[in-house]
């Protein structure tokens, strides 16, 4: 290390641009912060040695100095700003819509963008936020953070503890805001200290020489913010990981019990009912709207019992306890035991049972003899009615479709589209009828029944759909977030002001820095100075064309 | 007077307080002596007649509250209204803290533009989806609007900066991207002359056309040039379309979005070209002598202080605001919806320009550009992305 002592007796680090202490520009460095080329002193980092600048030999250095460059910091910004608008170019695969003509990626883009969305998926931007490369950029940004901020803060902190009141007269008379006053008589000096006193400015003295200076703490406010944005990064990380974050979607049915996903089975769900509520457009304020723009929703709501599952023998079937009676709403989500279950979708008219008529296929009026209830989520395999009626059950379809070969299948095992086979034996004990039942559908294979089986009522109810979260995570987000905040507001909201009083000959010369809002500064200035002989500085900012 | 109709005549008086307002701020040109102290009566009328048209526009913000019974943030013409007052406002603050008649002149009638075109958009009163039925609302959007609003002027003092110190004797390349910034605002100014034209004729057109799986109709305010892709005219006796939106465009309503851009650039061209005959130059050149008066330095202070200002703000509202509703709607704080990703592009953006502001060079005329493309992202996000890139967020 090559310390360099500078004429006030300050020793200095190797790099340093301007004596830490007296803030003399040091001979053979002053290219570093392009000192050379202009008048006025670059006060960024009060022209302290920072390592990036000092060395940058090894490849450690040369990483170091790589990432410690903002430059290179507002680059990858730059580089992930651009990358996340082309991320909204077309909607992220999560975002084809429902009623797309195909969901599928590989078919969606290039169907509905032609070539240029092809190319879209093909180079993987349809899911642009979650590609190794958009997280790298963020890494890097994260690194940058890092590097910059340590760069900087430390030999800073150092500078800023160590200066000294007594500048040297180039550090002064090469600040922005800079005068010269020939005749200055000590009351008047004594006069503007108790003024910039009065406007909060701490004052040091040293043989006559005075330094003012206020909001220093701001100075510290970019490490503060990047001290969060790296909780926030951290927290990103820590919520790939599933101790810490559980994303499960359950649907319910109305009057239905099930196990949670995402609890290891120890908590189950009742759906008591669920409600949809419409605004009213009779209602005065909003029938205009109503009446041009349709019925608006007002509340989606299940009511839900939450039950903790005990379970003594394994295998037996769990002893289910309430722990929790609640309604779930939009923006009002339900919690237990560290889960979230938030309020996320509906089905409506899903199918629960259907009630049939048996009625002669000749009777015009179609009177019922009889009649039967199938529920749909517990069908039985036979129906024996009063009237002598038996109907069993032959096949039973709840979500029907016919397949290509034209067989008749089930899509799901939820009876949206329920379709039945039934035997039907009349009470007379001739030849078992066959019938073929379905929604629109009443097929008798045939053709020869003396009976008709038709649909009577249906039964519907609604099937919520609930997102249950655990988010460990949340807590480090808020910290990094409100520490974010924090330094930014302290950085942005408060400025750090100098004001310096140099005693020369009869005379003085004053000098002024702050880091932001220089109009702030010179009304303090202006302020301080009011009534005496001292002159106004001049404001030399060399404004870039 | 019920309290919707009061509320609507309480906006119209605040646009035209602004508009006189405006008048006086122009009038502050005329004194040459630009001292902060000496501003001069036409200042203080000025400044007093923009907070009466504040309190004014407040007021018609407090009314429609009252009569719906949730703040009036629940849709374009709600959000981008209250978008205007919150400008109105940051305005208002900047003027105090640099006394600054000028950017008066500048920013009143730009926001006045914003208030104009939100009331192009349908302004009755609706009642709230369960979505947007929370406390989150309001302390979000309105969060969001005064960072905005403030950015807005850095945009402002950006513009300002960039009349002022452009050389316009001769054309270049930089006069000329100054002036398409210009011609963007003759855009708005066409929208909303061709849409108030039509909309007092009364003008209506339907068709018919399919969106995924389903047929939907939409009703054409201005005269079809563009046709909803697939689409059928439903109506008789209206003009017949030209040609038909191509496929690749999106979400609810493309084709009669793309119909009224369309319009848009047509009338704002005319009106431009109007006015450049008039003037006989470059708008930019035209506007250049009025800021004679103006120290480019304090423009360059204001724009910066501006996005120093209104950067944390925009940060609260639009980022961890805005992740804490989405954590209490849906369940996840961040989803990457394009609403989101545009605040975060915006985010992103301001987080750049403070960066670059730390290195020589990037003072002055640099900034000045970086502040305006920064509106022009916030813009963006209000505009295009809720019209047209379709997410949770388009709720017009």
């Amino acid at each position: 290390m090559n310390k360099i002592k500078c004429e006030c007796g300050h020793v200095n680090p190797e790099g340093t641009v301007l004596c830490e202490a007296c803030g003399k520009p040091i001979e053979g460095n002053q290219h570093i912060d392009g000192n050379d080329k202009k008048m006025l002193l670059n006060m960024r980092y009060e022209g302290t040695a920072r390592r990036s600048q000092t060395y940058r030999k090894s490849f450690i250095d040369k990483v170091w100095s790589f990432f410690s460059s903002v430059k290179v910091g507002v680059w990858l910004i730059v580089v992930a700003l651009v990358a996340s608008m082309i991320g909204t170019l077309f909607p992220q695969s999560q975002f084809i819509p429902a009623n797309a003509t195909s969901r599928d990626p590989a078919i969606y883009y290039e169907d509905q963008f032609g070539l240029i969305g092809k190319i879209y998926y093909q180079l993987g931007f349809h899911e642009m936020y979650d590609s190794w490369w958009y997280l790298v950029l963020l890494g890097l940004i994260g690194v940058s953070l890092v590097i910059c901020s340590l760069d900087r803060f430390i030999p800073l902190y150092k500078a800023l503890r160590i200066q000294k009141p007594k500048r040297h007269e180039t550090f002064l008379n090469r600040q922005r805001f800079y005068s010269e006053t020939e005749k200055v008589s000590q009351e008047e000096i004594e006069q503007v200290k108790a003024k910039l006193k009065k406007q909060r400015y701490k004052i040091t003295e040293e043989n006559g020489h005075i330094l003012a200076e206020k909001g220093r703490f701001s100075r510290w406010g970019p490490y503060v913010n990047h001290i969060g944005l790296i909780i926030i990064l951290l927290a990103a990380i820590l919520r790939t990981t599933p101790i810490m974050f559980t994303d499960e979607y359950v649907w319910v049915r109305e009057g239905e019990t099930i196990v949670i996903p995402g609890t290891k089975g120890e908590y189950y769900i009742e759906n008591e009912q669920f409600l949809l509520e419409m605004h009213d457009p009779d209602d005065d304020r909003f029938r205009d709207a109503i009446a041009s723009g349709g019925m608006v929703a007002s509340n989606y709501q299940t009511d839900v019992v939450i039950y903790k599952a005990k379970q003594d023998i394994p295998g037996a079937e769990p002893e289910l306890e309430p722990i929790l009676d609640d309604s779930i709403q939009m923006n009002k989500p339900a919690k237990f035991d560290g889960y979230t279950l938030y309020q996320s979708g509906y089905q409506q008219n899903e199918f629960r049972s259907m009630t049939f008529k048996i009625h002669e296929t000749n009777d015009e009026e179609a009177t019922a003899i009889d009649s039967f209830t199938i529920d749909l989520f517990n069908p039985e395999s036979e129906y024996i009615l009063d009237s002598g009626f038996r109907v069993v059950l032959d096949q039973y379809y709840p979500d029907y479709y016919l397949t290509d070969e034209g067989v008749p299948a089930s899509e799901t095992n939820y009876p949206r589209n329920p379709a039945f086979v039934v035997v039907v034996y009349p009470p007379d004990a001739s030849e078992p009828e066959v019938s073929f039942l379905g929604i629109g559908r009443n097929i008798d294979a045939t053709g020869e029944n003396d009976y008709k089986v038709a649909i009577q009522d249906f039964d519907t109810h609604y099937v919520s759909g609930l997102t249950l979260r655990v988010d460990r995570t949340l807590i480090f987000f808020g910290i990094g977030a409100a520490i974010f905040m924090i330094g930014v507001i302290q950085g942005m909201y408060w400025q750090h002001r100098r004001v310096w009083i140099h005693p020369k000959a009869d005379g003085v010369l004053l000098a002024g820095h702050t880091n932001k809002n220089w109009f702030g500064l010179s009304k303090d200035i202006e302020k301080a100075i009011e009534q005496t002989n001292i002159k106004m500085v001049e404001d030399r900012q060399e404004l870039d064309k | 007077m019920d309290l919707v109709s009061l509320s609507g005549n309480l906006l119209y008086a605040a646009f035209i307080l602004y508009l006189i307002a405006t008048l006086f701020f122009g009038a502050t040109i005329r004194q040459k002596d630009s001292k902060v102290k000496k501003k001069g009566i036409s200042g203080n009328i000025a400044i007093t007649i923009t907070i009466l048209g504040f309190l004014s526009h407040f007021g018609y913000f407090i009314t429609r509250w009252m009569s719906s019974g949730h703040a009036p943030l629940g849709n374009m013409f709600e959000f981008v209204t209250f978008l205007g007052m919150a400008m109105i406002l940051a305005f208002i603050i900047i003027y105090f803290m640099y006394r600054l008649s000028f950017l008066g002149l500048f920013a009143l009638p730009i926001a006045m533009l914003i208030i104009a075109y939100a009331s192009m958009f349908p302004s009755e009163v609706a009642p709230l989806v369960p979505s947007l039925n929370s406390h989150w609302l309001y302390i979000h959007v309105s969060t969001v609007a005064i960072g905005q609003g403030i950015l807005f002027i850095s945009f402002v003092a950006g513009l300002m900066y960039l009349i002022k110190e452009i050389d316009q004797s001769k054309r270049t390349s930089k006069n000329t991207w100054l002036e398409v910034i210009l011609y963007t605002a003759f855009l708005f100014i066409g929208f909303i002359v061709i849409t108030t034209v039509f909309n007092i004729m009364g003008y209506k057109a339907t068709f018919e056309y399919q969106e995924g799986t389903q047929m939907v109709t939409t009703e054409y305010h201005l005269p079809a040039i563009a046709a909803p892709n697939n689409g059928v005219l439903i109506t008789e006796e209206v003009m017949e379309p030209w040609f038909e939106a191509p496929t690749w465009m999106q979400g609810a309503d493309a084709g009669r979005k793309f119909n009224t851009v369309i319009w848009s650039v047509f009338s704002g061209t005319i009106i431009y070209l109007l006015t450049v005959l008039i003037l006989r130059k470059r708008v930019g050149a035209a506007l250049q002598p009025l800021l004679r008066n103006v120290k480019a330095d304090l423009l360059d202070e204001i724009m910066y202080r501006a996005v120093a200002i209104g950067f944390p703000i925009f940060t609260l509202g639009g980022l961890i605001f805005a992740a804490i509703w989405a954590q209490i709607a849906w369940g996840r704080f961040w989803g990457w919806d394009p609403k989101e990703v545009w605040a975060l592009i915006t985010w992103f953006f301001y987080a750049a320009f403070l960066h670059l502001r730390l290195s020589r060079g990037w003072h002055g005329e640099k900034s000045g550009w970086l502040a305006v493309v920064g509106f022009g992202i916030i813009m963006f996000n209000l505009i295009v992305v809720n019209l047209v890139l379709a997410g949770l967020h388009s709720y017009a």
